[in-house]
């Protein structure tokens, strides 16, 4: 483990809500995606098969309404990786791969589907 | 299934095929004792961002590990991280370990993976000439990569390409040596090739083509690399990417069938019952590749573990998923869906100058496999055309009107 870095990070508080309403709030470093904070963090219902390379579509989310105007707006890339998730899109889904974390996304709150695959 | 008081399953090998069978395993409910095996000393962790956003350092390096340390005591998977097994007793149904110990199992799991082809030519051994696949070989490329000027990278493929690319972005001065006459020459169109060989030169990546590195020399390590065009080329830095191979002595050594990769069946099994290869090292029968094959991608292992946990929990079935690939270079995510060898018939869908097209292969008009440049969306859907084998014809798959996901929805 020599090189995985040990400094210590600012981190926001994000909120996994699973389809089932299972709850965890977690800290996820700044700079960090939701959908890393979810794998570093055991969090199921996100699959993220491709790490983060918006391959797959298998980390789909349903973002909290209150923070859906302060996340960066979906690629073209995203958009089309959108329209192919295995579970319905809506208005808020997102993919957490993309969604980088921010100072002022402290208190995040994200939905997980109840299929990715 | 209920595998508790039993022996349990043992995979040899933690990289992304070891560590998801062992994931797949739980999740399919089974119970027994699952032992993850890895001779490298790092807990389990990603390998594609080696090339890529690690490479660059646009990652962060805590989010290398696959998952967390404290996932695998939640699971109850026993990580023996830094081991290597010395043997397979077949007949015993256990393990030996480098250092003796004796681990028996219910189940083995191969996953070994493969290792990197090493160059042979005078001069390949001198320090700064530099391999990829391990975490700790990717920070000694960025330690040099730092300090280089000029670097060589030997061989135009994915991995080759990728660090081109990070390379040239970085500012330095890249040639990439190809044995043959265009990038990714073994996986994709000439159409593709060409867009990437432009879009690399634009960034001012050189290319020498039909050429091989005869000889690299240096004092204190590597500054010259020699061409078989005679040409010459400064670098503190070469950078080799010219194939793996498959790690299957331990198989062999057992008496395993090995050939191209760990033989197994269509349920990933080998001759010896119980005993399964999955990932980079499994010589498998494979339908899109129309008879064996060993394929070396993150879907190939990740499918590979998924079967064969299905089959050790009690839900066997043969594998049978679609290949898809992919790669970034520069603002580039090249995306392939199916093995497109022994292609007869391309058509393009898009326009190549808008940076955003696919490539659809076709073998006597049946579709083989789509690579999509910046069209995830086409990638997706011709996953799904290629798994339910619907048929569309080159004339479609041109034409930009032609709804594909429509097609993929209502042909199946």
């Amino acid at each position: 483990m020599s090189f995985f870095s040990k400094k210590p990070k600012e981190t926001v508080s994000v909120t996994y809500v699973s389809h089932n309403g299972a709850v965890r709030e977690v800290a996820v470093p700044v700079e960090n995606t939701v959908m890393e904070g979810a794998v570093a963090n055991n969090i199921e219902g996100i699959v993220a098969e491709c790490g983060g390379s918006c391959m797959c579509a298998t980390c789909h989310v349903y973002v909290d309404e209150a923070f859906l105007g302060q996340l960066e707006p979906i690629a073209e890339n995203e958009e089309e990786m959108l329209g192919n998730t295995a579970a319905p899109r809506q208005a808020n889904s997102r993919l957490a791969c993309q969604l980088k974390l921010t100072k002022a996304l402290n208190g995040l709150r994200v939905t997980t589907p109840p299929n990715q695959q | 299934m209920d595998g508790a008081g039993r022996a349990g399953v043992v995979i040899a090998g933690a990289g992304q095929s070891g560590f998801q069978a062992a994931f797949s395993l739980r999740t399919e409910g089974y119970d027994g004792p699952i032992t993850l095996i890895g001779d490298e000393p790092h807990i389990p962790y990603q390998r594609p961002p080696l090339s890529k956003d690690f490479m660059a350092g646009k990652m962060d390096p805590d989010s290398l590990p696959l998952r967390p340390e404290s996932f695998y005591e939640a699971q109850r998977i026993e990580l023996r991280m830094g081991e290597r097994i010395e043997a397979i007793e077949t007949a015993g149904r256990a393990v030996v370990l480098a250092s003796g110990e004796r681990l028996p199992f219910d189940s083995l799991i191969l996953a070994t993976g493969a290792r990197n082809r090493r160059l042979t030519v005078p001069g390949a051994e001198l320090p700064g000439v530099c391999y990829l696949r391990s975490v700790d070989e990717a920070v000694a490329i960025q330690e040099r990569l730092e300090a280089a000027r000029r670097v060589v990278i030997i061989g135009g493929g994915f991995i080759g390409l990728e660090m081109a690319a990070i390379a040239a972005a970085q500012g330095r001065e890249v040639v990439v040596v190809e044995a043959q006459s265009r990038v990714m020459p073994r996986v994709v169109a000439p159409v593709i090739s060409a867009f990437f060989q432009e879009t690399h030169e634009a960034r001012g990546v050189r290319f020498a083509f039909n050429a091989a590195v005869t000889e690299l020399r240096g004092a204190a390590s590597v500054e010259f690399a020699h061409l078989s065009d005679g040409s010459m080329y400064a670098a503190e830095l070469v950078v080799v990417g010219i194939g793996v191979v498959p790690n299957m002595e331990l198989a062999a050594r057992a008496g395993l069938e090995v050939g191209n990769g760990i033989r197994v069946d269509e349920y990933l099994e080998t001759g010896a019952p119980g005993i399964y290869a999955i990932g980079d090292c499994a010589w498998h029968p494979n339908r899109f590749a129309g008879g064996l094959a060993r394929i070396e991608s993150v879907q190939n292992g990740v499918d590979q573990a998924r079967c064969v946990a299905a089959t050790i929990a009690g839900k066997r079935a043969p594998y049978d998923a679609v290949p898809w690939f992919w790669t970034d270079q520069f603002d580039l995510k090249l995306q392939m869906a199916g093995l497109s060898s022994g292609f007869d018939e391309v058509v393009v869908r898009g326009e190549a100058a808008s940076r955003r097209f696919s490539v659809f292969y076709f073998r006597e008009g049946k579709l083989l496999a789509v690579d999509s440049i910046n069209r995830p969306g086409d990638h997706l859907v011709a996953r799904k055309l290629l798994v339910a084998g619907v048929e569309i014809t080159g004339a479609e798959a041109g034409d930009p009107g032609f709804d594909l996901k429509t097609a993929a929805a209502s042909r199946t």
